[in-house]
């Protein structure tokens, strides 16, 4: 899969530093050394931190730095643990949970919802939860119904709680330092298919906003907006949309909650058509609230109705053989784009898109990947 | 438990108690008013356990505790006239109108709030005292709880993790009989709740929650205990409500509890025993009584008054403090 960074640096919104060319997980490994050892209050905690699989590489190696006392495993209380965690964060802890799958948030939701979101303004402000919850989400090689969920709508619709999902390795290592040093509490998504996406990364500390969008591709017709993993999907559809004529603009919105409605405010005035691509579900999602929100503060802009791309209103099935239906990819993101552009989509059109974008296998993250997690 | 330099040492026991019960007397005869427009769960007949714990804390130890919370949060020293000044709304109260009677905090006295999901500040109380363990700051946090609580799942993730990480913590488990309307033996078996906790793990005992004395003794070995590094406690103190569940009425009426039972332990009202023991031994004078309910009536008339007139909270006071600023 080609999931490189655009070439035009002048989209490139990091900041300057001496760069190395990282995978994801390598950038989030960097990341939580960087913030252990920037502050002693920082602990991590999550199943299998300190285990030989280091949660994909993420937290390898960091137990032997930091020592078992900031940096250990947890026993299978989500909920409990989550809870402890709020306490040892207004006790003046940072800690940083993490879950190798954001299902298992379903078993803390009390303590997310009720405590880390609320303590600071049920109490008027005595008491801040600076806490992240790393949050992977599954794809492919049958993760099915409950390994594979993507759940931001559910953070994102409760105030008090931020929700980032990165794409790109220098967002992933900015945003997660920026979540660390925040003093509220941030559930930070994973998609687990940017875990091997390569990009250059800035060497050091630095923090990148945890509400602003980022331009990965200026465009003129039409307004791509992607989350997290979908916006590799919608670079790579561009790159096809472009040979067809079809200019597209893609941001990586980044957050979820705030999300920048602006900066896609911005776009669609010069493009007048929006398409957003969304790794979770339909219904009452994120991409339907973007587009919500599009409409009512830019409807004189709109050329098109807007329209998204996202998962079915299905749970997600096991067997491979549906992974690539149930999935959409570049070629549905690129199929909706040239609709809203005022393109008919026939068997010739089809057929082109197909032959532009590569195929990628729709159950595993890489040619690379041999299983089982 | 509170500097209050205006009363004899062998009086603060009764005089907390004392306290205690008067302010929610005072809740209950004025919540009819309508004023105080939230839900209220009052710890009448059970202020032992606020009281004989927090005389066995220092100032520097935390607590924790859920919805029915007055007793604790003003045996730790919380302020009175910001606590009724949060029951009525205002923009003075502890919460600045945000909380109400479920949601109290004071932390300059230590009362690190209190929140209604029973079990909800379980795990954050064992998170503060992990907090303390890895600073080694000498604090011990206490936990105030009930029986319905120890059916919540949270709770016993949370004393597995304490008893894991050896915590500085004391749970308090008060053990009135009852969930709101249902009685013990319809929710849990026949077997001890503070069995329980010691397969947990932790040291567990079980005692009278309507002796003060008895409380303060044996919480002041176990936060002793938790303070050398022994590792979490669990105190079970049985006692019982006089009230309704929630609200400000006495609601025997509806026959869900034993009238035998409900006047077998009204005889042993905490606050008459500690009366009773100072009497025998000749420390109490009926002066004495009577000099400490004219300070707590003073207390509460001025607490009142305070809050009364205090200002509602402006409406763009309500958008503040969702994050940090």
């Amino acid at each position: 899969m080609d999931t490189s960074m655009p070439n035009n640096p002048s989209l490139d919104t990091s900041p300057l530093a001496d760069c190395r060319e990282q995978s994801g997980a390598e950038a989030l490994n960097d990341a939580l050394g960087l913030c252990l050892q920037r502050d002693a209050n920082t602990l991590l905690i999550g199943e299998g931190v300190p285990d030989p699989m280091g949660i994909f590489g993420t937290t390898a190696g960091l137990r032997e730095r930091f020592g078992a006392e900031r940096v250990l495993d947890m026993p299978l209380s989500e909920n409990g643990l989550t809870g402890i965690c709020v306490g040892a964060a207004i006790s003046g802890m940072r800690p940083i949970m993490v879950h190798q799958r954001i299902d298992f948030t379903l078993l803390a939701m009390d303590q997310l919802i009720n405590n880390a979101a609320k303590w600071r303004y049920m109490f008027a402000g005595q008491a801040s939860v600076p806490l992240v919850v790393r949050c992977i989400v599954g794809r492919g090689w049958g993760q099915g119904p409950q390994h594979a969920q993507s759940l931001q709508a559910l953070f994102a619709h409760i105030p008090g709680l931020k929700v980032v999902m990165p794409a790109f390795p220098d967002d992933a290592k900015g945003m997660f330092c920026a979540a660390v040093a925040d003093d509220d509490p941030v559930i930070f998504i994973e998609h687990r298919w940017i875990h091997p996406v390569r990009g250059e990364v800035p060497d050091g500390y630095y923090e990148t906003p945890l509400d602003k969008a980022r331009l990965r591709r200026e465009g003129r017709h039409i307004t791509i907006a992607a989350f997290s993993f979908m916006t590799i999907e919608a670079l790579r559809a561009a790159r096809a949309l472009a040979r067809l004529g079809v200019e597209a603009e893609v941001i990586d919105m980044r957050s979820v909650s705030p999300l920048d409605v602006p900066a896609v405010l911005r776009s669609v005035a010069r493009t007048g058509r929006l398409l957003v691509a969304d790794t979770g579900h339909q219904s009452f999602g994120v991409a339907g609230e973007l587009i919500s929100r599009v409409v009512r503060q830019g409807f004189d802009h709109l050329k098109a109705a807007p329209a998204s791309v996202t998962l079915p209103d299905l749970p997600c099935p096991t067997s491979h053989a549906w992974a690539g239906h149930y999935y959409p990819g570049a070629v549905t993101i690129a199929e909706q784009a040239l609709r809203l552009c005022g393109r008919s989509i026939d068997d010739a059109a089809r057929c082109e898109l197909n032959t532009l974008i590569p195929a990628t296998p729709p159950d595993i993250p890489n040619p690379e990947y041999r299983g089982p997690f | 438990m509170p500097e209050t330099t205006a009363i004899d040492t062998e009086h603060k026991l009764l005089y907390h108690m004392l306290r205690v019960r008067r302010i929610e007397e005072a809740l209950a005869s004025r919540y009819a008013e309508q004023e105080m427009r939230c839900p209220m769960h009052l710890c009448i007949g059970q202020e032992a356990s606020a009281v004989g714990v927090s005389a066995a804390l220092t100032q520097n130890d935390h607590v924790f505790s859920g919805h029915r919370a007055h007793g604790h949060y003003l045996a730790k020293g919380g302020d009175l006239p910001r606590m009724i000044a949060e029951l009525y709304g205002r923009v003075t109260g502890c919460c600045q109108g945000r909380g109400g009677s479920m949601h109290l905090i004071d932390t300059a006295a230590g009362f690190m709030g209190s929140t209604p999901i029973v079990g909800g500040t379980v795990p954050v109380a064992v998170g503060a005292a992990w907090a303390s363990k890895l600073r080694n700051d000498g604090r011990v946090i206490a936990l105030f709880f009930g029986d319905g609580c120890f059916e919540e799942g949270v709770l016993h993730e949370s004393m597995n993790f304490a008893a894991l990480h050896r915590l500085p913590i004391l749970f308090i488990c008060e053990n009135n009989a009852y969930a709101v309307y249902t009685g013990l033996d319809q929710r849990q078996p026949q077997r001890p709740i503070h069995g329980i906790a010691r397969a947990h793990g932790l040291q567990a005992e079980e005692q009278d929650g309507n002796d003060v004395r008895v409380v303060h003794a044996a919480a002041s070995e176990a936060v002793q205990r938790a303070r050398a590094g022994d590792g979490p406690q669990f105190l079970e103190l049985r006692t019982w409500r006089w009230r309704e569940h929630c609200g400000p009425e006495i609601d025997d009426h509806l026959g869900y509890r034993d009238p035998e039972a409900q006047a077998a332990w009204q005889a042993r009202c905490p606050i008459q025993r500690e009366q009773d023991y100072l009497r025998r031994h000749n420390l109490l004078t009926d002066d004495q009584l009577q000099h400490l309910e004219q300070l707590i009536q003073q207390e509460i008339d001025d607490a009142f008054d305070s809050a009364t007139a205090a200002p509602l909270p402006p409406v763009e006071n309500m958008y503040g403090h969702l994050h940090a600023q």
